[in-house]
């Protein structure tokens, strides 16, 4: 019984150290008819059943500890373990369901636990508890870790493409579309060190979004590349959510998520504290 | 029964029977665990789904590793022959090499060219996981991609290194013989077994991270121990006066294993009394290590694939 009130004081009221600013928490308002983009089917694609992600972080050497030999050795002789090695409890307890159709935006501060919210559906990070549950294979956003930059963007278009999971034909298919979905033209035989931040970014998003994706996770890659850009992934965004994917999408930038997205789900210190329609949750963000 | 928070997102996502637990939920739609490691044979078919990035992968690494050099891809010529020559200046003259083997150069750089290559892909393989976790962190891929990578990309760069060998031979005046044909399955069984080791590195290089710093000795006691300066039969059994077993067991780690098969093909005056053949207990011992290895490496890296990227 004591358990079951403390589990429910969860839910009401986020945290009991932060006494709650805003006490409307977690609960939809809106019923689900409402959502501004009536395409929810009623299918899920993502299940999220109380997610917990830790994770350990090494060579974070805290101030009093100065990082020379002998402390290091004093530090084994009196078994004190590694404590280079943090372990970051950075998403707690969090759930959802995503349905069919939904571009969900994901806010908070930095260190929030945005990020890990992605991997961790993407698959990418184990649940230290809990359990996410997909449909289809989720992917991120997020061929810029296998790109080159000392590489011709020619090469690393074949390059991510191939890192995507593609098929050589697939690749051959894709190449001309990708040049000129990132406008990047003749920059394309040059090697990506010599690229600008922003077509830097184009050519990624372009890269990346070439795949056709079930569930397709954001992470900030909106925020670069000029207006005329922005336009043009905003509307592959809402293709993908048209031929029944699911989007997530994490960023700073809160007029993208409000024309983006159906939903919004705020994150604070690794918990949901709302999670609802974007005009009422990005107000409320912006108040809080 | 379901838990508060679980009801709670179902009754908000759309008021359907508002208790069931999340996990029937979605059992009920067929949706799975994100995180499920695939069955051994599925993941070797997904492996092989992958070759193509493999092989991209490997190449590209390649390019870019001298890309900030003057020379550029030259130095993929140019590292083994400046290597050859540290050490036949080194042990050939100044150490005054080795009374009892005829043809020195070509026996000390035949056991160099081979033991590097298997050290070069062990190192290489041991950070193939860590050096790659943002990589690992944002894209789906069997993770045996990484360390067959990295052991593509030493076997690209063995290629010039044996022609820079073959042609360093033939200058000692040990002319090609049909033997040579031999080459490519000494190479093959060796790349099997790098393969394999570097599978295994790569898992242990995930989690125990002083690995890295620890590699060097290791790779240099193994050095020491595959008689690669020296004749491990003259030093261990005629000078040091140890039993012949001891000599066998040091014959039977696979870097000796391969280096003395390639010298019995290369040097002419390796072992005579076999000709141009390995002595049995070499062949049969390159064999098993490969086969070995390769299966080995490929169950034990599996086994902890849904891991790599945590910490």
């Amino acid at each position: 019984m004591a358990e079951l009130t403390k589990e429910l004081s969860q839910v009401k009221g986020d945290k009991p150290a932060v006494p709650g600013k805003d006490v409307r928490v977690h609960p939809n308002p809106e019923p689900p008819g409402k959502r501004p983009l009536d395409v929810p089917t009623g299918t899920p694609t993502v299940i999220v059943d109380d997610l917990h992600i830790v994770y350990r972080v090494y060579g974070a050497a805290s101030d009093n500890e100065k990082g020379n030999a002998v402390n290091a050795l004093t530090r084994i002789l009196k078994r004190q373990g590694r404590p280079q090695m943090k372990e970051v409890h950075a998403v707690k307890g969090v759930t959802f369901v995503a349905y069919h159709g939904d571009a969900i935006g994901i806010v908070g501060r930095n260190g929030s636990g945005k990020s890990t919210l992605l991997r961790a559906i993407a698959g990418l990070l184990p649940p230290h508890e809990g359990a996410v549950y997909t449909d289809g294979q989720p992917s991120l956003l997020g061929v810029n870790a296998a790109l080159m930059r000392e590489l011709t963007g020619e090469r690393n278009i074949v390059l991510g493409c191939y890192a995507m999971g593609m098929t050589p034909a697939e690749v051959r298919e894709k190449y001309q579309e990708i040049v000129d979905f990132s406008g990047i033209d003749e920059f394309v035989q040059l090697p990506m060190s010599t690229y600008s931040s922003g077509m830097g970014a184009r050519l990624r998003f372009a890269i990346s979004s070439a795949k056709t994706h079930d569930v397709l996770l954001i992470d900030e890659a909106l925020a670069t590349g000029d207006r005329e850009f922005r336009k043009k992934s905003e509307g592959r965004i809402r293709q993908i959510r048209e031929s029944a994917g699911t989007v997530f999408l994490v960023a700073h930038d809160l007029r993208v998520i409000e024309e983006t997205c159906n939903r919004v789900i705020w994150l604070h210190k690794g918990k949901i504290k709302m999670d609802g329609d974007p005009k009422e949750v990005i107000a409320a963000y912006n108040k809080g | 029964m379901s838990q508060p928070e679980s009801a709670v997102a179902d009754a908000q996502a759309g008021g359907r029977s508002g208790q069931e637990p999340l996990a029937k939920l979605a059992k009920r739609y067929g949706l799975r665990r994100a995180i499920a490691r695939p069955r051994f044979p599925v993941y070797l078919r997904q492996l092989w789904q992958r070759r193509h990035f493999i092989l991209t992968y490997a190449t590209s690494r390649n390019v870019t590793k001298y890309s900030n050099s003057a020379l550029g891809q030259l130095w993929q010529v140019l590292t083994p022959l400046l290597n050859a020559g540290i050490y036949f200046l080194m042990f050939g003259l100044i150490l005054g090499g080795n009374k009892n083997i005829d043809n020195y150069p070509a026996f000390l750089l035949t056991g160099m060219f081979i033991f590097t290559f298997t050290q070069r892909t062990v190192t290489a393989g041991a950070k193939s996981i860590s050096g790659n976790l943002s990589m690992i962190r944002a894209l789906h891929f069997p993770r045996a991609s990484l360390p067959l990578a990295y052991t593509i990309q030493e076997l690209q760069q063995l290629a010039i290194s044996m022609g820079v060998l073959l042609a360093l031979v033939v200058a000692t005046q040990e002319w090609p013989t049909w033997y040579w044909l031999m080459i490519p399955v000494v190479l093959l069984l060796q790349t099997m077994f790098n393969v394999g080791a570097g599978l295994v590195v790569a898992r242990l290089g995930a989690t125990m991270r002083d690995l890295n710093q620890l590699l060097p000795f290791i790779t240099r006691t193994w050095l020491y121990a595959s008689g690669v300066f020296f004749s491990i039969q003259d030093k261990v059994v005629d000078a040091a006066q140890l039993p012949q077993w001891v000599a066998n067991v040091m014959y039977l780690n696979p870097a000796a294993s391969f280096i003395e098969w390639m010298r019995e093909i290369l040097i002419a005056t390796h072992n005579p009394e076999y000709g141009h053949h390995p002595p049995p207990m070499v062949w049969m011992s390159c064999v098993f290590w490969a086969v070995f290895a390769l299966g080995f490496g490929f169950w034990f890296f599996w086994r902890s694939e849904e891991r790599y990227g945590r910490g």
